[in-house]
């Protein structure tokens, strides 16, 4: 079939406003297991100010491997160091995608590894410090095939 | 199956450096919610932790969830101030820990 012009600036209008439209849905819509989950994390405590880069694609077109990568900004000293970094994807089946753990030794409080996306959605980054600090931030992923063995 | 693991890191740092540390293991990840032909769920079998010790002393550990793509990549740094080893541990859901030994030199 020849498209014309006209029906291909069409198309691509769409969908742009098909991408716009799923960045703004409520993607936090917090089921009940993901944010037990936050709450025995963060132990209740409301997340803090505090720098949480997370580099994650903002399409992801096979959801069975989604590189991710979390630098939280930390002196990582013994009295001042990011403990626990938690990753949480409340769109999946099950919620929970991995606990970092670190040490002054870490040097750095990054980590990065490749997840499984079920659907579209926020995925939340929550990290906590040593000295009981909580920092909070999440990025949104457009997944085209999801990767959850449904 | 967990094959032999892959160790990429520098062999030499200097002394207060951070240095990265990348790895990956051969593995299903199996989640638990996938089907086979016959209808019948596979049961789930992933690399449920992963650990990092330098000189017997904790370094970086990993919790994995069934959300990990398969054949788990894993990330991170360690700051050295002496020369020493770094073990390192795969966790498997059926018991099995594989490990591997680095050795740097830290001037």
């Amino acid at each position: 079939m020849q498209r014309s012009r006209r029906d291909v600036l069409a198309l691509g209008a769409g969908s742009a406003a098909l991408a716009i439209v799923a960045r703004a849905s409520p993607a936090r819509a917090t089921t009940q297991e993901a944010a037990d989950l936050i709450a025995k994390f963060t132990g209740g405590k409301a997340a803090g100010p505090g720098k949480i880069a997370i580099d994650l694609p903002e399409i992801a077109e096979n959801g069975n491997t989604v590189p991710l990568s979390i630098v939280v900004d930390s002196p990582m000293t013994a009295d001042d160091h990011v403990t626990d970094i938690f990753v949480i994807a409340e769109a999946n089946p099950r919620p929970a995608v991995a606990t970092f753990h670190f040490t002054p030794l870490s040097g750095r409080a990054e980590a990065a590894t490749r997840i499984r996306l079920a659907a579209t959605q926020d995925v939340v980054v929550l990290a906590k410090t040593s000295t009981g600090r909580i920092m909070s931030q999440h990025a949104t992923v457009k997944v085209t095939v999801g990767g959850c063995g449904g | 199956m967990a094959n032999a693991p892959r160790i990429k890191m520098p062999a030499e740092a200097k002394k207060g450096e951070v240095i990265e540390i990348r790895t990956l293991i051969s593995h299903v990840m199996e989640t638990g919610l996938r089907r086979d032909e016959g209808g019948k769920l596979v049961p789930r079998k992933i690399i449920n932790r992963f650990t990092c010790e330098f000189n017997g002393k904790p370094v970086f550990a990993v919790d994995l969830e069934t959300a990990i793509a398969a054949n788990p990549y894993v990330k991170f740094t360690a700051r050295l101030e002496q020369s020493g080893t770094f073990r390192f541990a795969w966790f498997d859901d059926d018991g099995t820990v594989t490990t591997a030994d680095e050795k740097i030199t830290v001037t």
